[in-house]
């Protein structure tokens, strides 16, 4: 899609002809997310119509306990030490960040009196700074108040290399100063489209600097905050065992009248995901239960009891295989998967497309992964309830064993096909998890019926995705040649699609920390790359990133197997949203309680 | 009696010593990385993650690392969990209450169960009660415990409604109602570890008193006109109970160890599930505590169970 194209679109949502909705729909079919989307209208001046809470109750408290079962506890309470989705999770109850992305991709606030935008003065026209404006009247759990200070000292913290936040990526090349109590003004290097990276979702959490001034740094972990979390949030702190529990009591100083409803809250962690969604939806213990990788006919049975609701929401997590560009098993100074050397099976692009259509994806979802993976063709996002499809998959052993006969490929006598002395022997690795190994082996049957043979590896997912450098069996190091696991996105596309920077190649001099790990170059996208990351139009920018997505599903450069979705429970009491963007208590004080009708 | 003591605990220290040193190359040795969640997320560079490894010392080499380790288990620090950061002590103490209730309560039970039925049906070997109980000891040791815990769960939560399934050990009930709620909660998981130890432990017994019941003395004590409850307790179980109080006493650590299925079914947030929770993090600190806790608990129960056999049984001296 070409960027007239776009704001052709534009004009049809202006004039009415065409609901946000639909043209938010049309971008996610070309690989653009719905922040993108959203940001390309609000720029061109259409107003949000707005994703709106339906809060109905009208006084604070009062609504009982609120359970809610987490089958991997949250291990600690800092959401900037925080080790997975889970830490996020349980120091969400507690802290909060300055704005949040509703569901249709758009930005709430949270602790901000309003989001920046060129028309308040909040974003720099040439996109070298953004202001954000404090709601005042905000009151730490202990009572002190909220101010500009604290957004200053989570910036320091953060990015001090020797605190060794998770957080630190957004904070590290930006200056951000206090303008007055209620204003922190960012700047940035260089011209940044995507300036809502910084104290905003569950990675822009902010703690309290009179707590943890004298804790930075090396002495970071010794805070005594750090076990008793002590934030702006709806509830506060009460119990915490690392991998069990969190309690928190509601916040009857929280600065947001009316709310919350539940007088406390409890994260229950340890245990399986279907016992998990038993709970729920069962017996009714928990009232929510987070992440539930289950068989879709197992949730299907438990669904039909009519005592909860499943719900699952997508965001552009995407479950891929990639393809080594590189040798793995030859050995250039000293390396495997060296990027002077180059795969002899994988630089054919016959083969690319040939394993292209030899994945069913069809079956994945509908067997596999049910609700919690949608089939895909492209890297970056795309539903597929949509009728018209810019990229198509196809599941085809009749054309990838005519795509291979024709570049060559002839079969031996044992079946396998080999050019040029070379025989299609692959090496597929993933990590150790019921869905991938089932995905593996309908893949290997189906390209076994094309001639390529086809050996599977899996490995445990602490050693797979380790940073172990000695390990020669992490997805990093990629010393195989096929690899397949997901990789989790931002609302915005610039950090998902470094996937495929040629300057950021995993070699044995960085120690394979480079996330470019299938080791392809190209020029073309590298152009478009730098380009993104300083356009300012959002419809230029978006423009270039489908230009992007189409040339890596062109080119083949990898396999887009299913789009994952989170999927939770809930009973049919408790009235709640879920954000694709965010974790699930992205607006925990909007739950409620009420009687099923 | 002293100097066998003084022996043995002069040959244990060595060998606790020589099983911290195996467990803590094993563990150094293990693949895994205890920050592989930063890995797949975009927004962690890696130098965060090198960071990290830096400042747990866990670039270190190995014999560096053990020495540390040793001198601050000396001194009472027993290690800093890489995956919480908290003290380890913190984290197994939270977890301890848990554990000796749920994991002592089942052995308790156990004998309980145990105790009467073995005696009962050694007393009349064959009969129709020995062959029913047998089987249901046979059945009740061969089921591992995750079947029968689902099977509890199956009946007693999902289709009768009775009993909550996931043990939470912060109920905000005072008085009468914690225990009518900690009872309701903790049935299935004690009765689970229970039923299936107590189904071993009933073969032991039985065994055992068979063994002294056909004995002379016990003949004896009958023709002398002793009742029969007098002659069972005071001449046959004091007998036979011998080699069961030392089995039990060798159970003990595992009270410890925790069970770390039953567990894991109902959520019992007890020290088997830290465990298990750690390895899967390769959070090496709470592994060696655990395991290295465990370990002498194992050698202290050995030395226990030893001398209380020499006391028990007159026949047994150790000069």
């Amino acid at each position: 899609m070409r960027e007239d194209e776009i704001r052709e679109l534009v004009t049809q949502v202006r004039a009415g002809s065409l609901s946000r909705r639909a043209f938010i729909g049309k971008m996610m079919l070309f690989g653009l997310t719905a922040p993108i989307a959203s940001q390309i209208l609000n720029a061109s001046g259409v107003p949000s119509s707005g994703w709106k809470s339906d809060y109905k109750p009208t006084r604070r408290g009062g609504g009982g306990p609120l359970r809610t079962l987490l089958w991997q506890g949250p291990t600690l309470l800092n959401p900037h030490f925080a080790v997975g989705q889970k830490d996020q999770i349980g120091s969400r109850i507690f802290y909060e960040p300055l704005a949040v992305h509703d569901p249709e991709g758009n930005l709430v606030p949270i602790l901000a009196a309003e989001i920046p935008s060129l028309e308040n003065g909040g974003l720099a026209p040439d996109g070298r700074w953004v202001i954000w404006k404090l709601k005042q009247g905000v009151q730490w759990h202990d009572g002190e108040p909220f101010t500009a200070d604290d957004c200053v000292f989570n910036w320091e913290y953060a990015r001090n290399p020797e605190t060794a936040a998770v957080t630190i990526a957004p904070y590290q090349d930006i200056a951000v100063e206090k303008i007055d109590s209620y204003a922190v003004k960012i700047t940035f290097p260089k011209p940044k489209p995507y300036w809502s990276s910084v104290f905003v979702t569950d990675w822009g959490m902010l703690i309290p600097k009179h707590l943890f001034k004298d804790f930075t740094g090396s002495k970071s972990r010794e805070a005594p905050t750090n076990l008793h979390p002590v934030g702006t949030g709806p509830y506060k702190f009460v119990d915490f065992v690392p991998g069990d529990i969190v309690r928190g009591e509601i916040n009857l100083n929280y600065h947001v009248e009316n709310r919350p409803y539940f007088d406390s809250i409890e994260i229950k962690g340890g245990g399986d995901a279907v016992s998990a969604a038993r709970a729920v939806l069962q017996t009714g213990e928990f009232d929510y239960a987070w992440n539930l990788l289950v068989e879709e006919e197992i949730i299907r049975k438990l669904e039909i009891n009519g005592k909860g609701r499943v719900v699952s929401v997508i965001g552009a997590d995407i479950e891929h295989i990639e393809f080594n560009f590189a040798d793995p098993w030859t050995e250039v100074d000293g390396e495997r998967a060296s990027l002077k050397s180059k795969h002899p099976l994988l630089s054919d692009g016959a083969v690319r497309e040939a394993l292209h259509l030899l994945v069913d994806r069809g079956s994945v979802e509908k067997f596999i992964y049910g609700r919690g993976g949608i089939a895909t063709a492209n890297f970056l996002n795309a539903p597929e309830q949509f009728c018209s499809k810019a990229n198509t998959w196809e599941f085809s052993i009749e054309k990838a064993n005519q795509v291979l006969e024709a570049a060559g490929w002839v079969r031996g006598s044992d079946g396998v096909r080999a050019k040029d002395g070379k025989k299609l022997k692959l090496v597929f690795q993933t990590s150790t998890s019921a869905p991938r190994q089932k995905t593996q082996a309908i893949i290997k049957q189906a390209c076994q019926k094309a001639g390529i043979e086809v050996e599977l590896k899996s490995i445990a997912p602490s050693v797979y995705f380790s940073s172990d450098v000695a390990n020669p069996d992490t997805f990093m190091h990629f010393f195989a040649d096929l690899e397949m696991f997901t990789e989790t996105a931002d609302p915005d596309p610039e950090t998902l699609m470094q996937l495929f920077l040629s300057s950021k190649m995993a070699t044995k001099a960085n120690k394979w920390q480079g996330r470019n790990r299938c080791r392809w170059r190209d020029e073309e996208y590298d152009r478009m790359y730098r380009e993104a990351e300083s356009e300012l139009d959002p419809v230029k920018r978006a423009a270039l990133f489908i230009g992007m997505n189409d040339l890596l599903v062109k080119e083949r450069a990898v396999i887009p197997v299913v789009r994952r979705s989170d999927v939770g429970a809930f009973t049919s009491s408790i009235k709640a949203t879920l954000s694709p963007w965010e974790g699930p208590f992205w607006l925990l004080h909007d739950w409620y309680r009420a009687p099923a009708a | 009696m002293t100097k066998y003591l003084v022996r043995r605990l002069s040959t244990a220290v060595p060998s606790i010593l020589g099983i911290s040193i195996v467990l803590f190359i094993i563990l150094a040795l293990a693949p895994g990385d205890p920050f592989a969640d930063l890995a797949t997320n975009p927004n962690v560079p890696p130098e965060v993650r090198t960071a990290l490894h830096a400042k747990f010392g866990l670039d270190d080499p190995i014999p560096e690392r053990y020495v540390h380790w040793l001198v601050a288990m000396l001194q009472g620090d027993w290690g800093f969990s890489f995956v919480s950061r908290v003290n380890v002590s913190t984290l197994i103490l939270q977890r301890l209450p848990t554990t000796l209730l749920v994991l002592g309560l089942s052995q308790v039970l156990a004998l309980m169960i145990a105790l009467p039925v073995g005696v009962g049906t050694a007393i009349k070997p064959y009969s129709f009660f020995d062959q029913v109980a047998s089987t249901f000891a046979f059945v009740g040791f061969s089921l591992p415990t995750f079947f029968t815990g689902l099977l509890f769960i199956l009946v007693f939560s999902i289709h009768l409604n009775w009993l909550p399934f996931i043990y939470r050990s912060d109920l905000d009930v005072t008085g009468w109602r914690w225990y009518w709620e900690e009872f309701r909660q903790a049935f299935m998981p004690i009765a689970v570890l229970g039923l299936y130890q107590g189904a071993s432990w009933t073969r032991y017994i039985r065994s055992a008193v068979l063994d002294v019941i056909r004995l002379d003395y016990v003949t004896t004590a009958r023709a002398k006109g002793l009742r029969e409850p007098a002659v069972m307790i005071k001449h046959v179980l004091r007998n036979a109970l011998i080699p069961i109080v030392t089995l039990v006493a060798l159970e003990m650590p595992a009270i410890f160890g925790g069970a770390i299925v039953t567990e894991q079914i109902f959520r019992v947030p007890g020290i088997g599930s830290l465990l298990i929770s750690s390895i899967l993090a390769n959070d090496t600190p709470v592994i060696m505590s655990i395991t290295f806790v465990f370990s002498c608990l194992v050698v202290l129960f050995n030395l226990i169970a030893d001398l209380l056999y020499g006391w028990l049984d007159p026949r047994v001296s150790y000069s």
